[in-house]
């Protein structure tokens, strides 16, 4: 889940009202959001710098940390926390918000060049004008590209936003594919002119922008948004131009997104206007630009239209459990930011019409629109009807149960084992390969293993294929424990009869046949052979093995399959 | 014989004043007439009082001088009527003895130390100092004089006398009962143990270890969730598989393709087997759809789905893979609402940390039914979570790609004082389950949560690696309680 931090001041005037701590904290868990970590941002220089505990001053400001849900982008910024907030509380409507009616001929346009195809095919543009920032907001701004990035952007490869001062730049705009060596400009933060394969390279030691390399590293072309004066706007999806860089004066910001994926595209950069709008001349407007292909086809962004969907008043009463009248649910919506209306189909049952904004890319399906309805009415709201009538206790409730044979056949073995003395360990199922192989004396054998591609350790390379390891290894780390130490002991024929199988005199059921696998002493060890099939090993642990396990005393040792009696 | 002197002495006189005398007059070992008192006196057959008294004993030097004569004494024998060379006096005797000797015998002015021969000065000596060390050796009193010249000397040193004075005590009788420490075999024979009084047990004392088997705590507390979800009616989904295909894992459960929890940062992919050969394609076709384009009143996730990303083999990083499979089974035939249940390990890429290991054990539950409502999740989770000893729960809305609506469950722990999260839950989305083909109508709530976190509130360990792999000290395992979940 994405955190975000927001200063709580600067939050509590946005939302329009001041909470105590414990306030705020039971409006996020009712709206779904958590209130995380409270701190300041000179505690969080000094934790980071482990530095002592100071007493915080009443100059700092106080930082909330917020945990939002993975496919809120609407929340990813103090704006959009707070203009929820705002109408969860009743305290706004939903803004309209609105693409300037402008025509096609005065649009600013971007003309997209074929070569873009084979690396990042889309491009987006927006302009927010007039738009009036100060140290904070614009601060959010950055914020909340860089929260985007991360999330829905999947770190740049998806989609990689670039915002510029328009003021500075001369459309019409060409979004091209090049090669490296034919770019050149002044990157953001840079004073100096760089071609874009040295760049490259320049940013390998770039803690930040080396992560995003290997997105276009390795392309032939690399994609560039240029204006009409040939000024690079930006080498997406690593650097801006340093020319093009937003400012606490800019007035003017163009908005690119570059992209694989059209439909996230579309999201980021509705949830970039939808949000910044609020601080432009003309409130919640915003000015399109007309995306032009090579063919000819063109589309104009951003499309801010509402996605209309029709819901029976039935499924979401139904679903929820709770009786709930039209108008009650259209203003459960409205505080969700949904827009919503009562309609009657033909056979005279309720539907509700609900509008989702651009801003609700979450809102998929009617299940979402229920969800919003019952997180509105208050998830412990519901409780009080449940309690009093107990939940539906025949609900999916069937007549007789069976048992699930494997687990209660190993419930019963593992009881039979403690009432023989033994202990139970619940040893790793992955291990190393060494584990699993080398310290078993099977060198360089890997067979029937199976092998994890991207382990953190070497601890996590596979999965073991017998339980010898964890317990060897249990018993390494136990040394100091009192011996005997039994784990496993010749319980075999235990075992076998309390399964119900004969000794092992008859050979047609079960028998031990003399084995030589290198975990054992040669001579001591056998494998269970049952209705012709090696179900098990047992043996004297070879004093090789017990050495690489760091064991100092003599182990036997016993393994049987039990999944072969069903 | 001590004890029945005693015992039968009290039985006619009032006291016994000296214990010390007493042994001395019965012709008995005083350590064993004190051992027979204290005895007596704990049982309360006798009150004794202590007598303490300081007497003077030989040292070790003391007791040579009481058996062969003091130094001076000696020294004064070896010494012919006719004198001798000192060199051949020193010859004759020990150089300690000599030493001595040679200082007190010219102290009593007994010996001439001439240049030539050393020689008696008096006819005869008496040995008084070995006099009065036997004297204290026998117990006698000497005047304070001599004491002061054989402590001056080291010959003799204080000792503390214990003794008792005894009366009867409560619980006198003139003789003593017996005490049996054990009931044999014998006795009830016999018939004996009607006369017997047993020995009282000392219940502070540890009692001797019982050897035996032992379980591990999280599979205890494993079993009784299992006898809970027996007893609500759930029936255990099989489990034992832990290699799952990423379209089993992630896709058929809706989680779309570029969703977070599939990078490699959190997820085990398979590097052998690493991709899955079979899979139901028609269902995955709609899966596909789904994810693709929507369908089944959704808009899906609108983008390219691809058939490369399911079919790589991972661990599974949850046990919903196998709701997931058991859902599409039962879509399979003409619908049974179920109850279904399952706790099992699951894996996550994650650093391993006080709380966090790359394996775990997951819970949980789910129903499918026509007709469910999140009233009937919010009841089922009280039913259940009570049975847990969480009686008190609320719920925080959350975001879950395959639930909505989606439920983080906190309890309120009594012991921190505060609510914590505890487990999710939710319902099933309609582009999971209607893929699989199940009715319309039907509806899946379901919850999960960790065996482990329980268990460690349960068992009050804070480090999970103490409870769970190879580093689990075997003593835990074999000393902690029973588990009363379900039971209490």
């Amino acid at each position: 889940m994405p955190t975000i931090s927001v200063g709580r001041d600067r939050l509590f005037a946005a939302i329009g009202k001041t909470y105590t701590r414990e306030e705020f904290e039971g409006l996020c868990f009712r709206f779904g959001i958590e209130l995380d970590d409270v701190s300041t941002e000179k505690a969080i220089i000094r934790k980071e710098k482990h530095l002592e505990e100071e007493e915080d001053g009443d100059d700092e400001e106080v930082l909330y940390k917020i945990e939002v849900p993975a496919n809120r982008y609407d929340l990813l910024c103090l704006e959009g926390i707070a203009q929820a907030l705002r109408i969860f509380n009743g305290l706004q409507e939903m803004p309209t918000y609105k693409v300037v009616n402008i025509s096609r001929k005065s649009m600013i346009k971007m003309h997209v060049k074929p070569e873009t195809s084979s690396i990042r095919p889309y491009v987006l543009c927006a302009v927010l004008r007039g738009i009036k920032f100060d140290e904070v907001t614009y601060n959010s701004f950055i914020d909340l590209q860089d929260k985007l990035h991360q999330n829905i952007c999947r770190r740049r490869t998806l989609v990689a936003i670039g915002t510029h001062d328009l003021d500075t730049l001369h459309g019409p705009f060409t979004y091209e594919a090049l090669p490296p060596s034919s770019i050149n400009f002044v990157p953001l933060k840079q004073e100096k002119n760089f071609r874009a394969d040295e760049l490259m390279g320049f940013y390998k030691s770039d803690l930040k922008l080396k992560k995003f390399l290997h997105i276009i590293e390795n392309s032939p072309v690399f994609p560039v948004i240029y204006d009409y004066k040939r000024t690079v706007l930006s080498l997406p999806p690593i650097i801006n131009g340093a020319h093009s860089a937003i400012t606490l004066k800019t007035k003017n910001v163009f908005i690119e997104c570059t992209a694989t994926d059209l439909t996230k595209a579309k999201i980021v950069l509705n949830t970039v206007v939808t949000t910044f709008s609020e601080y432009c001349e003309r409130k919640f407007e915003i000015e399109p630009v007309e995306v032009i292909y090579s063919d000819g086809k063109s589309v104009v962004y951003p499309d801010l239209s509402f996605y209309n969907m029709e819901v029976p008043l039935s499924y979401i009463t139904g679903a929820i459990g709770v009786p709930l009248e039209a108008d009650e649910v259209t203003s459960l919506l409205n505080r969700m930011q949904l827009c919503a209306k009562q309609s009657v189909s033909g056979d005279c049952n309720s539907n509700i019409t609900v509008s989702v904004p651009p801003t609700r890319n979450d809102v998929l399906h009617p299940c979402d629109v229920m969800e919003d309805v019952a997180i509105a009415y208050g998830y412990n709201n519901i409780k009080d009807i449940t309690i009093a009538k107990g939940y539906n206790v025949s609900k999916g409730r069937a007549v007789s149960l069976k048992p699930l044979r494997l687990e209660e056949f190993s419930h019963l073995i593992r009881l039979e084992m403690a009432m023989c003395g033994f202990t139970e360990v619940l040893s790793f199922i992955l291990c190393s390969l060494n584990d699993n192989f080398a310290m078993l004396n099977h060198e360089g054998d890997s067979s029937n293993a199976v092998i994890i591609e991207n382990p953190r350790s070497s601890e996590n390379e596979t999965a073991r294929t017998s339980l010898m390891p964890g317990i060897l290894k249990t018993i390494g780390q136990n040394k100091a424990h009192p011996k005997p130490i039994k784990i496993i002991h010749g319980l075999v024929e235990r075992i076998m009869l309390v399964i119900g199988l004969v000794p092992p005199d008859d050979n047609t059921t079960f028998y031990l046949k003399p084995s030589d696998d290198p975990e054992f002493v040669m001579g001591t060890q056998a494998s269970i052979i049952y209705k012709g099939k090696r179900i098990g090993t047992s043996g004297i642990v070879h004093p090789e093995v017990l050495n690489k396990f760091d064991i100092p005393d003599p182990c036997a040792y016993f393994e049987l399959s039990i999944q072969c009696f069903f | 014989m001590a004890e029945e002197a005693i015992l039968g002495y009290l039985a006619k006189n009032q006291e016994i004043a000296d214990s010390g005398e007493f042994a001395a007059q019965h012709g008995l070992n005083h350590d064993d007439v004190v051992n027979v008192v204290k005895s007596l006196h704990g049982f309360r057959y006798v009150d004794a009082q202590d007598i303490k008294r300081e007497t003077w004993v030989l040292t070790d030097e003391g007791k040579t001088y009481a058996a062969s004569g003091s130094p001076e004494v000696q020294l004064f024998l070896a010494i012919p009527p006719e004198g001798i060379p000192l060199e051949e006096l020193q010859k004759k005797l020990d150089p300690l003895l000599f030493k001595i000797g040679r200082a007190q015998a010219a102290k009593n002015k007994w010996v001439e130390m001439g240049k030539q021969l050393v020689s008696r000065k008096v006819q005869h000596v008496d040995d008084t100092v070995k006099d009065l060390l036997l004297q204290i050796e026998g117990g006698k009193v000497i005047n304070q004089d001599d004491i002061k010249v054989l402590k001056g000397r080291k010959l003799i040193a204080t000792q503390t006398w214990n003794g008792y004075s005894v009366r009867k005590g409560p619980e006198y009788a003139p003789q003593r009962k017996k005490f049996a420490a054990d009931l044999t075999r014998e006795m009830l024979q016999s018939g004996e143990w009607k006369n017997l009084e047993f020995k009282e047990y000392n219940f502070n004392a540890k009692g001797q270890p019982i050897e035996g088997g032992h379980l591990h705590p999280l599979n205890k507390v494993r079993h009784q969730l299992r006898m809970i979800f027996l007893q609500m009616g759930f029936e255990e989904m099989p489990t034992d598989r832990f290699v799952e295909s990423s379209f089993w894992n992630f896709d058929a459960l809706f989680q779309p393709q570029q969703h977070p929890a599939r990078d490699s940062h959190d997820t085990f992919y398979m590097k052998v087997p690493a991709i899955t050969k079979e899979l139901p394609e028609d269902y995955v076709e709609r899966v596909k759809r789904v994810h693709e384009s929507g369908g089944y009143g959704s808009r899906g996730y609108e983008y390219d789905w691809n058939r490369d990303e399911a079919i790589k083999n991972l661990l599974r990083t949850h046990t919903t893979a196998i709701s997931t499979r058991m859902l599409y089974l039962l879509a399979q035939k003409p619908f049974t609402p179920k109850r279904y249940f399952s706790i099992d390990r699951v894996f996550r890429n994650e650093a391993v940390d006080r709380t966090h290991l790359a394996e775990f054990h997951q819970i949980e539950g789910l129903i499918c039914d026509k007709g469910l409502t999140l009233g009937d999740l919010i009841g089922v989770l009280h039913d259940f979570f009570s049975r847990l000893g969480m009686s008190k729960l609320r719920f925080k809305p959350a975001y879950n790609p395959y639930t909505e609506p989606s439920m983080e469950i906190f309890s309120y722990h009594e012991g921190f004082g505060k609510w914590v999260e505890v487990g999710n839950s939710g319902m099933f989305r309609p582009e999971m389950l209607l893929p699989m083909g199940l009715p319309e109508d039907v509806r899946v709530i379901a919850w999960g949560l960790s065996l482990e976190r329980p268990t460690m509130i349960l068992y009050g360990i804070n480090n999970i690696r103490d409870l769970f792999g190879h580093k689990v000290d075997l003593g835990l395992i074999k000393t902690n309680p029973i588990c009363r979940l379900g039971v209490d």
